[in-house]
């Protein structure tokens, strides 16, 4: 379980993140949606004590984030960026082997290597194993930090964007792979998505924020509603359904045709 | 792998041997056995130097790729971030206000002031508009022009151009036994990096990653500081100088084989030894009998790699 | 023509840089000798307002051609490849030879060389409007690196005296002007700086960047070589008056931006040239008369220009 209690979040004057409290429940995938600057990358480096706690408090499985030895998180829950690239010059084998520090410390042992080959594995990356990054296209390099994150192996995995750079079948097996996940060991993941359709179809809990709040919290299906998600990104959607989830129409319902026809489509500025 | 290795180390033994047996005396190393007068030129002279020059090598190397992992960014070395030029600040001041303290007085005054300007760089360098790469060793080269203005400043006016003089340009031909040692504890430091190498390599991923994977990025920061920070102030204090050295050298080699440190920190040492011998040699050959300091030829040869290294097509993107 | 308020700051340099010749000429002027002393006080006066404004001038007119206002000719590595080519001359004739060669006939082919050298060089890395700024600056600090490099190490390879002869005109000094040089000197630096300001309003077109002075009409690559001979003439005289100068212009050129109430190289262009001889001459009589430390200016101007090229960065003005 991660516990938020009434967080804030400032720069400078400007609030980021105002009032949050959340409790995401253990052995889910819980998806994190809402509009581009609406704090969820800041939400979610918060939960990984990338920034500092200014006010409230936030607990995983327990530890306090403050006062826990950053060694001791790093084997409970792990992060991966949304922005993913390095200016060393590593091997994919060595990025993936680096998600195995905080459990030997640098001295490897046997079942360390096979958890990065495990990792290697999952994510289709033993054909580039011995690549440079810097010698990979952006979703190979994206499926590589992916794999770091996983061969770190905590109960908890915070990522922002995962989608990112992936082409349709490796974005569906990674959601795949994640629900699989969750649903064999217990584990609990939160992604950040753009592509509602992805949290309609694997997502087990939604959080959507806008403005730096939390709109809306619950199963995917309380969440994923035409009013809510139209009010959320200021856009019109529909939403029907499909194999008994949601299906969220967006890119070319014919609603929105029309509404651009009659010029009711809001411009896409304000969604910044 | 194991046949490079091999061939390197060989290489670097040869160059080790060739500089035993270059210098102003003719001397001829199989007879060090049957002539004592061949062995006190090669105890006293020729070995300190040989291994003063490798651990020199080998520690700035070393340091060099701490400190590009320390602000990630490649473009940066040991002498083009004020270091060396706070080391000789350190060594200035206690050289004018306790002149008669004891060597080692000496090198922990050098060390504490290269770790304050490697700080002050780092804490410059943080303030920079980020993504700017090439704004790093801009603003690192300026800083330390302006370090070593005071020191040239303060210099002047204490009348001491001449002990700065040898500072800011490493030459070896002074080196001989019980005048060098001191570089030993520079190899040390650079060893003691090594046992870090992991977390180095960790570092240079970012802040986030390796706060994810548990590392306190701080200490990791002091660490490597310390180690920098001491490396420069003994070479500076030992020998002068050296440029380019700990900047080229931890590039040419990430090129060829990575920079997972704890795999590539040896042969970055044993590149920076190799590379500082080939050109002490050269330097003790090419206008024999007189000697062209170290820091000349690497001041030409370095700038001419770094502007390479610029230029050079990166391999992705 | 200038507007209003860059006229009054023109007019107000101009009496400080009057007030700051007639105390350095009359200071402390005793009985003996007095034709003697003005003579050499005049002497080093006119030195030190061509030096500053050449290199006020010169720093103004490469920022245009860059676009930039951190880069310098002195940050390029003009001066360094000036004192590489006396070394090379050295090199080549000799150094009894060198003390025979006609100062005025040398210093005009060396002058020639720079011009051509620094069309190539400079002329390839700006011509086209540098697009990765950051990294020109670091190709211009290393090249001059590289050219003082090789500037020792040719010496070295010579003979130590060379060694000396190039150590003595390695460092700036404001103090001790190379005085057989001055009047040639003087006259191409005044030369250059007319041309400059025929130029001016030129040069403001070219200052818009690339893409618009070509749409303008103006003959782009012709207007930027033209502009880097000006440069490394003026560059050429400073530095064979009184050695590198390394921060200064960046300097001046700065407190010129400030000063000028546009950016019209008409008001521009004097006010820097008045800037720059004003600080030398006044920081020159300041060092020399009251604090007997003639060679002190060149060290506390560079040290104050690198902290303001530091500032210049962190505020990210690089562009
Ligand atoms: N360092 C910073 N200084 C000032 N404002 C910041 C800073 N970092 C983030 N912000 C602001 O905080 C808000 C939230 O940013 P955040 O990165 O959390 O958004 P996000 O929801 O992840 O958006 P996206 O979908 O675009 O990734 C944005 O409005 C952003 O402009
Ligand atoms: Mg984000």
């Amino acid at each position: 379980m991660i516990e938020i209690h009434d967080l804030h979040y400032r720069v400078g004057a400007a609030p980021i993140l105002s009032d949050i409290s959340l409790s995401l429940p253990e052995g889910s995938l819980t998806a994190l949606i809402g509009p581009n600057g609406a704090g969820k990358s800041t939400l979610l480096r918060l939960m990984a004590r990338l920034e500092p706690l200014q006010s409230g408090r936030i607990t995983v499985e327990g530890l306090d984030l403050a006062t826990t030895p950053t060694d001791a998180m790093a084997r409970t829950l792990a992060i991966m960026g949304q922005q993913n690239s390095v200016a060393s010059r590593l091997r994919v084998r060595e990025l993936v082997g680096f998600g195995r520090w905080p459990h030997h410390q640098g001295r490897p042992r046997a079942a360390d290597r096979e958890a990065v080959e495990a990792a290697i594995d999952a994510f289709g990356l033993q054909p580039f194993a011995g690549r440079f990054l810097d010698e990979l296209s952006g979703g190979q390099v994206q499926r590589a930090f992916l794999a770091m994150t996983f061969a770190q192996d905590t109960a908890w995995m915070l990522l922002d964007e995962p989608l990112n750079n992936l082409d349709v079948a490796h974005a569906r097996a990674l959601m795949a792979r994640l629900a699989q996940l969750v649903q064999d060991t217990g584990r609990s993941v939160v992604a950040v998505v753009h592509e509602v359709n992805y949290a309609a179809a694997w997502a087990d809990h939604v959080v959507a924020m806008k403005h730096g709040r939390i709109v809306a919290q619950g199963a995917a299906e309380a969440v994923l509603t035409e009013d809510l998600l139209s009010d959320l990104y200021d856009t019109p959607v529909e939403v029907s359904r499909h194999d008994g989830r949601p299906l969220v129409l967006h890119h070319h319902s014919h609603s929105r045709i029309a509404d651009l026809s009659r010029g009711r489509l809001p411009d896409r500025a304000r969604l910044s | 792998m194991r046949f490079a290795a091999g061939l390197g180390l060989a290489a670097l033994l040869a160059l080790m041997l060739v500089s035993l047996g270059v210098g102003a005396a003719e001397i001829s190393v199989r007879q060090a056995r049957s002539d004592a007068w061949t062995m006190l030129v090669l105890m006293e002279s020729r070995l300190p130097r040989t291994l003063a020059v490798a651990l020199a090598g080998a520690a700035l190397a070393v340091s060099g790729t701490l400190i590009q992992s320390l602000v990630r960014n490649r473009f940066v070395g040991p002498d083009t971030t004020g270091t060396s030029e706070s080391a000789a600040l350190g060594l200035l001041a206690v050289t004018i206000l306790a002149p008669a303290s004891p060597i080692w007085v000496k090198m922990v005054a050098a060390s504490f002031a290269a770790m304050a300007g490697t700080a002050l760089f780092i804490v410059v360098i943080r303030r920079l508009p980020r993504r700017e790469v090439m704004l790093v060793p801009i603003a690192g080269l300026v800083l330390s022009g302006v370090l070593g203005s005071i020191v040239t400043w303060i210099a002047w006016q204490a009348d001491l151009l001449q002990y700065v003089g040898v500072w800011m340009s490493g030459e070896f031909s002074g080196v001989t036994a019980g005048r060098y040692e001191l570089l030993w504890v520079a190899g040390l430091a650079a060893g003691l990096a090594w046992v870090g190498a992991d977390r180095f390599a960790i570092l240079s991923l970012g802040d986030g990653v390796a706060t994810g994977l548990g590392l306190s990025t701080a200490s990791v920061m002091r660490f490597g500081l310390v180690v920098v920070a001491v490396v420069s102030a003994l070479v500076v204090t030992t020998v002068g100088m050296v440029p380019f050295l700990g900047l080229v050298v931890p590039n040419i080699v990430a090129r060829v084989m990575g920079d997972n440190l704890r795999a590539s920190l040896p042969v970055v040492a044993a590149s920076g030894a190799g590379l500082l011998l080939a050109c002490d040699i050269i330097g003790r050959l090419l206008i024999a009998p007189y000697e062209m300091p170290v820091s000349v030829i690497l001041g030409v040869l370095g700038a001419l790699i770094f502007l390479v290294l610029l230029y050079r097509r990166p391999a992705h993107a | 023509m200038p507007e209003r308020a860059s006229w009054q700051v023109i007019a107000g340099l101009t009496g400080l840089l009057v007030l700051s010749s007639l105390v350095w000429m009359f200071q402390g002027i005793g009985g003996g000798n007095r034709s003697f002393i003005l003579t050499l006080r005049a002497t080093k006066l006119a030195g030190l307002i061509t030096v500053g404004a050449s290199i006020a001038i010169a720093t103004v007119l490469f920022q245009t051609v860059a676009a930039n206002r951190v880069l310098t000719p002195s940050i390029m590595g003009f001066d360094a490849l000036y004192l590489l080519l006396q070394t090379l001359l050295v090199a080549s004739v000799g150094i009894t030879g060198f003390a025979m060669l006609d100062p005025t006939l040398k210093f005009l082919a060396e002058i020639a060389v720079m011009v051509l050298l620094a069309g190539l060089l400079f002329g390839t890395l700006l011509g086209r409007g540098a697009r990765d700024i950051p990294r020109t600056i670091l190709t211009g600090v290393i090249l001059g690196v590289l050219f003082r490099s090789i500037s020792g190490f040719v010496s070295r390879i010579l003979d130590p005296n060379a060694y000396a002869v190039v150590q003595s005109v390695s460092f700036a000094s404001f103090g001790s002007i190379n005085a057989s040089l001055l009047l040639p000197g003087g006259l191409i630096a005044a030369g250059m700086i007319a041309a400059a300001f025929a130029l001016s309003s030129r040069l403001d077109v070219l200052a818009l960047g690339r893409t618009a002075a070509v749409s303008l009409g103006l003959r782009h690559r012709r207007m930027v070589l033209l502009t880097l001979a000006l440069v490394a003439v003026l560059v050429s005289v400073s530095t064979a008056l009184v050695g590198p100068v390394g921060f200064f212009g960046l300097l001046v050129a700065g407190l010129a931006h400030g000063a000028a109430a546009s950016d019209r190289h008409a008001a521009l262009l004097p006010i820097a040239g008045l800037i720059g001889a004003l600080i030398l001459v006044a920081g020159q009589t300041i060092f020399e008369r009251a604090m007997s430390q003639p060679a002190t200016l060149s060290v506390v101007v560079e040290f104050a220009g690198g902290l303001f090229f530091l500032y210049l960065l962190m505020k990210g003005r690089i562009r």
